[in-house]
């Protein structure tokens, strides 16, 4: 096994817009900063699959700062471990690799959160986001019937862009109440550029039914997804579909986080001003520190990048800009609050960890996460308990008290790939 | 960059144009239960950004790999459950 070792004054885990403005900015004020991702592009998930070819103009903007700056970016590695004070392990398909860091930003984003529903598992049924996710790498939708389902902003961000693609979007099911709808409208003036992004969304989406109160009860089919069944309002109907494309807001990616001991609150990195965490010389910006959208991302992005790089005035010239998405991120978590009815959907038979296939029936006798993990393995499969960790969370008010290395599943050779046997590469 | 680039799935060769993932070739290629569940129900992908492990297949002799992850190259050698 090859282990290649990078260092670097300031290393940035994440090359999503958080993590690349981040790094730009680091760099941009002198420090040698080094980028890690484990997708195969830069770009994060809301710019994925635009690095050779951005579809925003923001996205365009970023890519070319950062393509001008002496940054060095490597995609396709995974960090999966902390081996030594201020030293990180990762891996990729071949390699191991160590970053050695003097300052070390965390950019590591969001995941879609997931609610288990009787035929959730079928083939077929997928997250909004992944869906679009899949598009975005070149998965033809042309012609499919997509039923869109869950909450938050993302879903008419999907619709629009399936539709874009040739999709024939049937119906968007958002769980959120028409009050809530209307007050988080009322309230865009103040936000000009998002008001002008919802507009043209509901544009393209024009002759497709938006409906709130509106959620999944089942989907259905023998094998393969046929049909959906939604509860709208006080009646259910059915829908037949080739795709169920649902997710329910997102959750922050906080395991690399948890591993280096920072602390963390109600599911958030907990940051100060110049977002660095509990932690000396580790910063986080972006959704690891609560769900707050590209806007936010960017300029915590920027903020930790100059806070890291020993620049807390620049820093701080971005702090009006910060509060206002902050303000414009707690306005659209507000929102996009879980119902409770929600948590009625499995039922005894619903599978909720679908990595061991722990139905929801056998986790009701537990009090704990630990005890429910222990006694049936939910959590312990591959994804180490990411998807179904948030899902639990809400069903039943359980929490992850701790996460174990290494972060992701990893290669024996990986993890024993030490200096002596592979080559010492030091950047 | 080549334009397309030509692996096997299951043992079968297929072409896809450079740049895309194992999975949008499982997928294009009409697979669209990528493994099976322990307990041996069918199962496709469900977050499509390398969290999930729902798509995981073996290439290259090599299981467990996250398909939605992984970029085709030539002579790649993919096979699902």
């Amino acid at each position: 096994m090859r282990l290649q070792r990078f260092a670097t004054e300031v290393l940035v885990i994440g090359a999503g817009p958080a993590g690349l403005a981040a790094g730009y900015t680091a760099v941009r004020s002198g420090r040698h900063a080094i980028l890690v991702d484990e997708n195969p592009a830069p770009g994060g998930q809301i710019w994925r699959g635009e690095w050779t070819t951005p579809r925003s103009s923001e996205a365009a903007l970023w890519f070319d700062k950062v393509r001008r700056a002496p940054l060095t970016i490597l995609t396709g590695i995974r960090v999966i471990a902390e081996v030594a004070e201020r030293t990180l392990l990762g891996e990729d398909q071949q390699t191991a690799y160590e970053f050695r860091y003097k300052t070390l930003i965390l950019a590591t984003g969001a995941r879609e959160r997931f609610l288990p529903f009787p035929g959730w598992t079928l083939p077929n049924v997928m997250g909004a986001g992944g869906l679009q996710a899949l598009v975005k790498m070149g998965f033809p939708i042309r012609g499919k019937r997509v039923v869109v389902a869950g909450t938050g902003p993302l879903l008419l961000a999907v619709a629009a862009y399936l539709r874009a693609h040739g999709a024939r979007v049937l119906m968007i099911a958002e769980q959120a109440p028409l009050s809530r709808l209307l007050w988080l409208g009322r309230g865009l003036w103040r936000f000009p550029t998002k008001a002008w992004q919802a507009l043209i969304l509901r544009g393209r989406l024009f002759d497709v039914p938006y409906r709130s109160s509106c959620w999944p009860l089942s989907a259905n089919g023998d094998g393969r997804l046929q049909s959906v069944t939604l509860q709208c309002g006080s009646r259910t109907r059915e829908i037949p579909c080739d795709y169920l494309a649902c997710g329910f807001h997102l959750v922050p990616n906080v395991e690399l986080a948890l591993l280096l001991r920072c602390e963390v609150r109600e599911g958030c990195v907990r940051v100060n001003e110049f977002q660095e965490t509990s932690r000396a010389n580790i910063f986080c910006a972006g959704e690891p520190t609560g769900i707050g959208g590209v806007d936010l991302a960017l300029v915590e992005g920027q903020i930790a990048g100059y806070a890291a790089a020993g620049r807390p005035e620049a820093a701080r010239a971005l702090f009006p800009q910060r509060d206002r998405w902050r303000r414009f991120a707690s306005r659209l978590n507000r929102t996009f609050a879980l119902r409770p009815e929600l948590k009625k959907l499995p039922d005894a038979q619903t599978i909720v960890c679908r990595c061991e296939d722990v139905p929801r029936g056998r986790l009701e006798e537990y009090r704990s996460w630990r005890e429910a993990k222990l006694h049936t393995r939910c959590g312990m499969g591959p994804c180490q308990g990411r998807i179904c960790g948030p899902a639990v969370e809400f069903l039943f008010g359980w929490t992850m008290e701790s996460i174990r290395p290494p972060i992701f599943p990893a290669r024996v050779e990986s993890l024993i790939a030490s200096p002596e046997q592979g080559e010492s590469v030091w950047r | 960059m080549r334009e397309v680039v030509t692996l096997t799935i299951n043992h079968t060769r297929v072409e896809v144009p450079a740049g895309t993932t194992v999975l949008v070739a499982l997928l294009a290629n009409g697979i669209m239960a990528v493994r099976r569940s322990v307990s041996g129900e069918p199962r496709g992908p469900l977050c499509g950004i390398g969290v999930c492990f729902e798509c995981r297949v073996t290439i290259n002799d090599r299981p467990h790999c996250q398909s939605c992850q992984v970029l085709c190259e030539d002579g790649m050698d993919v096979r699902t459950e």
